[in-house]
């Protein structure tokens, strides 16, 4: 489905991503973690197209992403806040998302209504501008407007940061949902690992842009992950 | 940076003619009044500087508090940040700016031979009424920051005190003159407007000790929201969603809905030249009129074209839309102000058929030829908007794209038609427009798909622009 070949970005000479071969198959939920300033939104911004890469590419569903734009009707995505239109109450956000992706008004409100648990009544009928509203709140429109119109791939970036828990739990199931039951390729990435492990079935770790590890998910890879960042930490002490 | 350059310019502009002013007065005054004592005259027209400096402060001038937000967790009183922000007010450019004047005037008013004792008590009154206009606008800006349309009351104060002046009803001018009078002769009388100025930055004390909590005034405020029915746009078809978008950014946002404003401006334009003979008598003017009149909103909103919206590109870069529907939707809408404001234009036939014809000419010009300039010219922005920040002075997204465009847009349709009518005649240059502007309606379609083409080549530095900070 998402195939990266020989993918690198650079900037002014310093190499922030360098992927060799990395192939996500439908359907898969796939984790990404790391550090700050790992690479992860870098490539996630490679794969909407938001910048150029430096050599290499990524095929999505046979469409070179940064020679066509085919792959947009069946892409979407949920990066940062400047996803969101801080104009517009989360219902005209969801029903212009829609318009751009050929849904109308009653195909928006059906999809949304099944998230009336993960809003906890305090998106839909506020009257309230989405600049106007918590990070957290933000962040849920911003989550659901990436479900309308069916995609095939979804990314998010850190979607569990600034939600609560009970929403964290829930977007869980949501996003579980999505790759099991509906053949979604879903992307998270996280810093949480219990979160990315809870909710993926593989997990690559990139660390200064290279992938140094990728895991099926299963009951020990936790603490692999755990174990993998706490020695880093412990050698980064060493070498101060 | 060249917004930096600017300001420093105009800083530096202000206090030369402040300056000037200020040596000048005196003499100014002799000559123009030769039977009057001068500094008595001067003293007279203090009433209008009051007022005008209160007017303009109140548009350009805010209380610096949210530069002081970091300062609420840090083991500092309360009080000592109030003070300190209040201090900092009186520091500001707008308090310094009218002693450029002050002090020279004095200077030369010492050296004409007036008592020296006298002019330094002036001179001392005066700069504390600069404090005092100072903070009470502050308290003026309190009071109206919650209300819609904020600048209202003080427009309603500034009005009725001009206007109780000028009908003489009760003179300020007067009053205010003999007061400055009477300080000058006998220095004890000082102490009032000290007085005043101790009572004005009490009142503010209070109103900021009780506003500044993070959860009241350095809180941006929550607005309601205004939705208003907009299916006529529908009628546009697969650009509908774009146009709603654009109509509830202009609506909805400080910026852009005072630029909306700027629509009226458009309307009253030819008012500043057609009543004045020695303008109607210049037929190439009117061309320059049209454009302008009926361009006036393409040219404020259009040369901010993709920047208004910045804040959101990305998404729209990676949603599944046409980049050609989201240009024709702008297009669209610059198309319908041009013809807004030639319709509400159509009463200047009272000045002349002539400017009528010119208008129309330029109205035309300006739907073929200038939104598509102006459209091509906004692939260059590179700069990103903040759309809640206010529009008066506002030179946010102004980089040189907005000084270079500025020549095909207003330069270009003025020198062929002021040739063109030195050379053959009036009604050769306006089919010269009309005929330029069918043009471009004719090549709209192939137009429009060079612009698109030229944004797509944009996209990546774009993204990356409007994703920095400035």
């Amino acid at each position: 489905m998402i195939y990266t070949k020989d993918l690198t970005k650079a900037y002014n000479g310093t190499t922030v991503l360098n992927i060799e071969e990395l192939t996500i198959p439908k359907g898969q939920s796939f984790g990404l973690v790391g550090n700050n300033g790992a690479g992860k939104t870098t490539y996630f911004s490679l794969l909407l197209d938001l910048i150029k890469p430096t050599t290499g590419n990524i095929t999505s569903n046979n469409v070179v992403v940064d020679e066509s734009e085919d792959w947009k009707p069946f892409t979407s995505s949920f990066i940062d806040e400047s996803f969101l239109i801080g104009y517009l109450t989360p219902e005209e956000y969801f029903y212009f998302i829609g318009e751009l992706r050929g849904q109308n008004k009653a195909d928006v409100d059906t999809l949304t209504s099944k998230f009336e648990d993960f809003f906890n009544g305090e998106i839909i009928g506020k009257k309230k501008y989405l600049r106007d509203l918590s990070k957290g709140n933000q962040k849920k429109a911003g989550i659901v407007a990436a479900l309308i119109g069916h995609p095939e791939v979804i990314i998010l970036d850190e979607p569990f940061a600034n939600l609560d828990p009970t929403t964290q739990i829930r977007l869980k199931q949501i996003i579980k949902d999505l790759a099991e039951k509906q053949g979604v390729t879903v992307l998270v990435s996280s810093h949480d690992l219990t979160h990315v492990t809870d909710v993926c079935e593989r997990i690559v770790v990139l660390e200064k842009g290279n992938v140094i590890k990728d895991l099926e998910t299963n009951p020990a890879t936790l603490k692999e992950l755990e174990a993998h960042f706490g020695s880093s930490a412990v050698v980064s002490q060493e070498e101060e | 940076m060249v917004i930096n350059i600017l300001m420093v310019f105009f800083a530096l502009y202000f206090v030369a003619s402040f300056a000037a002013l200020g040596f000048g007065l005196f003499f100014l005054l002799r000559k123009t009044f030769p039977d009057q004592d001068p500094f008595v005259i001067a003293n007279n027209y203090l009433f209008y500087w009051i007022i005008g400096d209160l007017l303009m402060r109140f548009f350009l001038q805010k209380l610096p508090v949210m530069s002081v937000k970091p300062l609420l967790t840090l083991p500092i009183k309360r009080s000592t940040v109030v003070n300190y922000v209040l201090g900092k007010s009186a520091v500001s450019f707008f308090n310094f700016l009218p002693l450029f004047a002050i002090i020279p005037f004095s200077i030369i008013l010492i050296g004409e031979g007036y008592e020296t004792s006298m002019i330094l008590t002036w001179m001392f009154t005066m700069i504390v009424v600069v404090l005092i206009i100072n903070f009470v606008n502050f308290i003026i800006e309190a009071f109206s920051a919650n209300s819609e349309l904020s600048f209202l009351p003080i427009v309603a104060v500034v009005g009725v005190l001009f206007a109780l002046n000028y009908f003489e009803i009760f003179s300020l001018t007067t009053l205010i003159g003999s007061g400055f009078l009477a300080i000058a002769n006998s220095p004890i009388l000082i102490l009032i407007p000290i007085v005043v100025l101790i009572v004005c930055y009490t009142i503010n004390f209070k109103i900021l000790r009780n506003k500044l909590f993070l959860d009241s005034s350095l809180k941006s405020k929550v607005t309601e929201v205004n939705a208003s029915d907009l299916s006529w746009t529908e009628r546009f078809g697969d650009i509908a969603p774009f146009m709603k978008l654009d109509l509830k950014l202009i609506w909805r946002n400080k910026r852009t809905k005072s630029m909306a404003m700027l629509l009226l401006v458009g309307v009253l334009y030819g008012l500043f030249f057609y009543p004045q003979p020695q303008f109607l008598k210049m037929e190439f003017m009117y061309a320059f009129i049209g454009i302008f009149s009926t361009g006036f909103f393409l040219i404020n909103f259009g040369q901010f074209i993709p920047a208004w919206d910045s804040g959101y590109y990305k998404l729209l870069m990676s949603q599944n839309i046409k980049y050609e529907q989201y240009l024709r939707s702008k297009f669209i809408l610059m198309v319908m102000s041009v013809v807004l404001l030639f319709v509400l234009g159509i009463p200047y036939v009272y000045f002349g058929y002539k400017i009528l014809i010119a208008h129309f000419a330029a109205a035309i010009y300006n739907i073929g030829v200038n939104t598509h300039v102006i459209l091509y010219g906004g692939s260059f922005n590179r700069k990103k908007i903040d759309l809640d920040k206010k529009a008066a002075f506002n030179y946010q997204g102004t980089g040189a794209v907005q000084w270079i465009i500025g020549i095909p847009l207003m330069i270009i349709p003025m020198a062929l038609f002021g040739v063109t009518n030195w050379l053959v005649g009036f009604e050769a240059a306006s089919a010269l427009l009309i005929l330029l502007g069918v043009g471009g309606i004719v090549f709209h379609k192939k137009l429009m798909k060079g612009i698109t083409k030229k944004y797509l080549n944009s996209k990546y530095k774009m993204i990356d622009a409007f994703s920095q900070d400035n």
